[in-house]
């Protein structure tokens, strides 16, 4: 079966950040299965590189003001790892990859401000992020990132820290209240004592705090150590099932019915947690193109930046502008709110959120301003006046935002063709965009793009 | 008649927009008629505020023995024998001695969180240390209690997880006159006009455009209101006295909201906090000072409630820095016109018996403080809206 214009646009948007009509008239009239194909084969994993070479030093060495600077570059490159990481997902061509890995930045929350730590971290996600789900759990639960957020350091086998043993449970394996009770977690605090990072920030396991003793951990007892419990946690359905829960929701925008969640955990159980056998069956469903799901996703708030930005590509030349839209939008990369991530779907949106985000295509892309058609009845006088008004405003706005978009590149990805652009650019009917005959193609993106159907993909 | 043809219709005739029914209730009520209506404030001191420079233990050996350098002992305000109000806080001084006033010591909860952002969403979510919600206290009165987003209002450029409800959010405000601009931006009005009751269905869809409606009407309302009284009381010339002002225009003016948050940050006193600390306290008393005098010319200070609280205490001893580092229980206030135990609500922290990190335990759980304010103030069922049942306390 070929998938009609409507579905193509519905998958990359699920799958990526939306697709531009030059690409989408190249890929017409093919099988849904050759579609998923070409995204897999477009998503292969380079790690995303930064030159972090100067923390590369010994914190024992430095005097105090010397730590001090350090700590402020430290801050300053979070920032830039943000912005970096931004700008290859408006570049790649392996949108996929950068979709899951989005995924899993968020299931995997981290708020540190250690650039070596969140560089490493991200890149364990990307690399596994159409791989193997228990080997990503593995590695992640022994990053220096997840080590030091969630203070496994602190846990010794005198002074056991549970904080990562819940965590572990309630939020990256089984879910809140699945299935383990607070002894649980007590003896799984145990098994992970000795998990910590040495001076080179890399994982260490230190047997001199560890505790040897018997544990007994879901029904389970042993003298478990630390890949024990992971491999116990993976070893519950009740994993999978909350994995397929999650990711169902996130790619179909509404919360999932029971039988597409049982159906999907039973495959990535028997298929020991392959992500791409999940995807390639989720994507490939009858059930991802239903109706009820067109359209019916409110687009994270970098799904809204990247998508707007690979349809009219935009020279930022303060990229400081785009932090700034992240923390206006409620997400700054590498900068969740706490260990449970985004309040992501209706939890984007309020009426500051709202009205910043029907905003910002203007703010982007024409400083802030919506051409309109004046009122007939208005004297050229007044109408002279307006006009001043308007350009007054937008040199200020020119001033703040510093964004210049490309519009002959935005003309080349839209094969020069302005015919139905609000079905191509929205996937729900507009209550009203009030486009006129003489409207020019920018015109029109900007209205198309400043409606509140904009906000759902 | 044509749908378009009413709504043309209807604009032309009132000059306000069509309000759905799910947002009635919004009609212009004068503040007379108000009376009654109560309200709440909650106000943080934003970065965890040094209680013990703002309820001074000065009789107590162990402060000064903790604090050699940034203890304060000099022109504070007798409260009783053994705690003393900070030398800055003259218009706490007075509403305290008018019965105006309640201090709570020793709140907290248990394990209690040090980073300011999770001890944050604490104390916004009412959720227990190890348990993260979605949703603030605040948003889920709107929930249960409320119908539309001016009910909640918070007065800063974004809204906080204070706010946030399941079904329905608060409103983020700074200036009331310009968020109505900006949501009558032609493009804008003329979406927001053409949405009617049909569109307005339970998916996410649905959920833009409710809060979008919402919005519009509420900015339009919202302004109508503000700029029909001006306050004439002295409000300190910063961030924080605009916001009180702003908040003491909207309830005079007979705006029917229900709750206000704000906040006035800077508190975070790691180094030499003595200037910075007393700088802040000067802030916040002068700008409660001016909130009460103006809600008394306008006889609202009945109906309202002010709650302020820190996301945390500071750590007892003082660091090498001549400031302090991030602690746990702490002080919080109360004023309002209708107060049941003015004064202070119960004893002193014990310094004595202080936590492995040598922060002062709780005794008090903030949740009470809240299911009180709920149940006893609001008159809300404070155990949908937190979830759980929570003991209620005296002060109100």
């Amino acid at each position: 079966m070929a998938l009609s214009d409507l579905h193509i646009q519905h998958l990359y948007w699920r799958a990526g950040f939306g697709i531009t009509r030059n690409d989408l008239q190249s890929i017409r009239k093919k099988s849904v299965e050759k579609h998923v194909d070409l995204l897999f084969e477009k998503s292969n994993f380079k790690p995303l590189k930064y030159d972090l070479s100067e923390f590369d030093v010994n914190i024992k060495d430095l005097s105090k003001e010397e730590r001090k600077s350090l700590r402020k570059a430290a801050n300053q490159t979070m920032i830039k790892l943000n912005l970096h990481w931004m700008e290859h997902l408006v570049a790649t061509e392996g949108v996929l990859r950068e979709k899951m890995a989005l995924f899993f930045h968020d299931h995997f929350a981290v708020r540190l401000k250690n650039p070596v730590a969140c560089l490493e971290l991200l890149n364990i996600i990307r690399k596994n992020a159409l791989g193997n789900f228990g080997d990503m759990l593995m590695e992640v639960s022994q990053s220096p990132a997840m080590i030091i957020f969630l203070n496994n350091q602190q846990n010794k086998k005198k002074h056991p820290n549970e904080n990562f043993a819940r965590e572990v449970m309630e939020l990256f394996t089984l879910g809140r209240d699945n299935g383990y009770t607070e002894d649980d977690i007590k003896e799984a605090a145990r098994a992970f004592t000795g998990w910590t990072i040495d001076k080179k920030f890399k994982f260490r396991f230190n047997a001199r705090v560890h505790d040897e003793g018997s544990k007994s951990f879901l029904g389970q007892t042993d003298n478990f150590e630390g890949e024990d419990i992971i491999r116990i946690l993976l070893e519950q359905k009740q994993t999978a099932k909350y994995i397929c829960e999650k990711l169902l929701e996130f790619l179909l925008g509404v919360p999932a019915n029971s039988e597409d969640i049982e159906r999907c955990a039973d495959l990535f159980y028997e298929s020991n947690y392959d992500l791409e056998t999940l995807l390639r069956s989720i994507l490939t469903s009858d059930s991802f193109y239903d109706d009820r799901y067109i359209g019916a996703k409110i687009k994270s708030p970098t799904d809204l930046l990247v998508g707007l930005n690979r349809q009219v590509p935009i020279e930022y030349k303060n990229p400081k502008v785009i932090l700034q839209v992240q923390r206006k939008l409620n997400q700054v990369l590498f900068f969740p709110p706490n260990v449970a991530g985004w309040n992501r779907g209706q939890g984007w949106i309020d009426s500051s959120t709202l009205l910043f985000r029907m905003k910002l295509p203007s703010l982007a892309l024409n400083f802030g301003v919506i051409e309109w058609q004046p009122d007939e009845t208005l004297s050229e006088e007044m109408l002279a006046r307006l006009n001043n008004q308007q350009e007054r405003l937008q040199k200020r706005t020119e001033k703040k935002v510093q964004a210049y978009p490309d519009w002959e590149k935005c003309a080349k990805n839209l094969n020069n063709s302005i015919e139905d652009l609000d079905a191509f650019l929205l996937q729900v009917k507009p209550v009203s965009v009030d486009l006129q005959s003489d409207d020019d193609l920018k015109t029109r993106i900007i209205k198309i793009m400043s409606t509140p159907e904009y906000q759902l993909c | 008649m044509k749908r378009r043809d009413f709504l043309k219709n209807s604009v032309f005739a009132s000059g306000v927009v069509l309000i759905p029914s799910f947002l009635k209730g919004m009609q212009f009520i004068n503040p007379e008629k108000l009376s009654g209506y109560r309200n709440v404030i909650v106000i943080q001191l934003s970065g965890g505020n040094d209680g013990l420079s703002t309820i001074v233990p000065y009789q107590d050996d162990s402060y000064l023995k903790h604090r050699p350098n940034i203890g304060l002992n000099d022109n504070l305000f007798r409260l009783s024998d053994e705690l003393y109000l900070n030398s800055q806080c003259r218009e706490l001084k007075e509403l305290y001695d008018n019965g105006e006033m309640t201090v709570i010591n020793s709140v907290g909860y248990p394990n209690p969180n040090r980073s300011h952002f999770r001890s944050t969403d604490i104390w916004h979510t009412g959720s227990a240390s190890d348990q993260f919600l979605k949703n603030g206290w605040l948003g889920s009165y709107l929930d249960a209690n409320c119908e539309s987003s001016y009910q909640g209002i918070q007065f800063d450029s974004e809204l906080s997880l204070i706010l946030k409800g399941k079904n329905l959010n608060g409103i983020s405000v700074t200036d009331p006159q310009q968020l109505f601009n900006t949501t009558r931006e032609p493009f804008f009005k003329n979406i927001a006009e053409q949405l009617d009751n049909k569109m307005l269905t339970e998916d996410n869809q649905g959920y833009l455009y409710k809060t979008l409606v919402d919005t519009y009407s509420s900015a339009e309302y919202i302004y109508e209101h503000f700029k029909t009284y001006e306050s004439s009381s002295a409000f300190p010339n910063n961030k924080f006295g605009k916001s009180l002002k702003g908040i003491s225009q909207l309830i005079s003016s007979g705006l029917k909201t229900r709750v206000y948050y704000t906040t006035l940050g800077g508190f975070d006193t790691h180094v030499n906090q003595l200037n910075s600390h007393n700088t802040l306290m000067k802030s916040y008393s002068e700008g409660i000072g001016a909130l009460v005098e103006e809600l008394k010319k306008s006889d609202r200070f009945k109906d309202t409630l002010i709650l302020t609280f820190s996301e945390f205490g500071r750590r007892v001893k003082e660091n090498g820095s001549k400031g302090t580092d991030h602690g746990a229980a702490n002080n919080l206030f109360i004023i309002g016109g209708g107060l049941k135990k003015p004064g202070l609500y119960n004893g002193k922290p014990d310094l004595e018996n202080l936590d492995d990190n040598g922060d002062i335990r709780y005794e008090i759980d903030f949740r009470n403080i809240y299911a009180t304010v709920l149940e006893n103030w609001l008159q809300a069922d404070a155990r949908m809206v937190l979830g759980k049942e929570f003991e209620k306390l005296s002060f109100v």
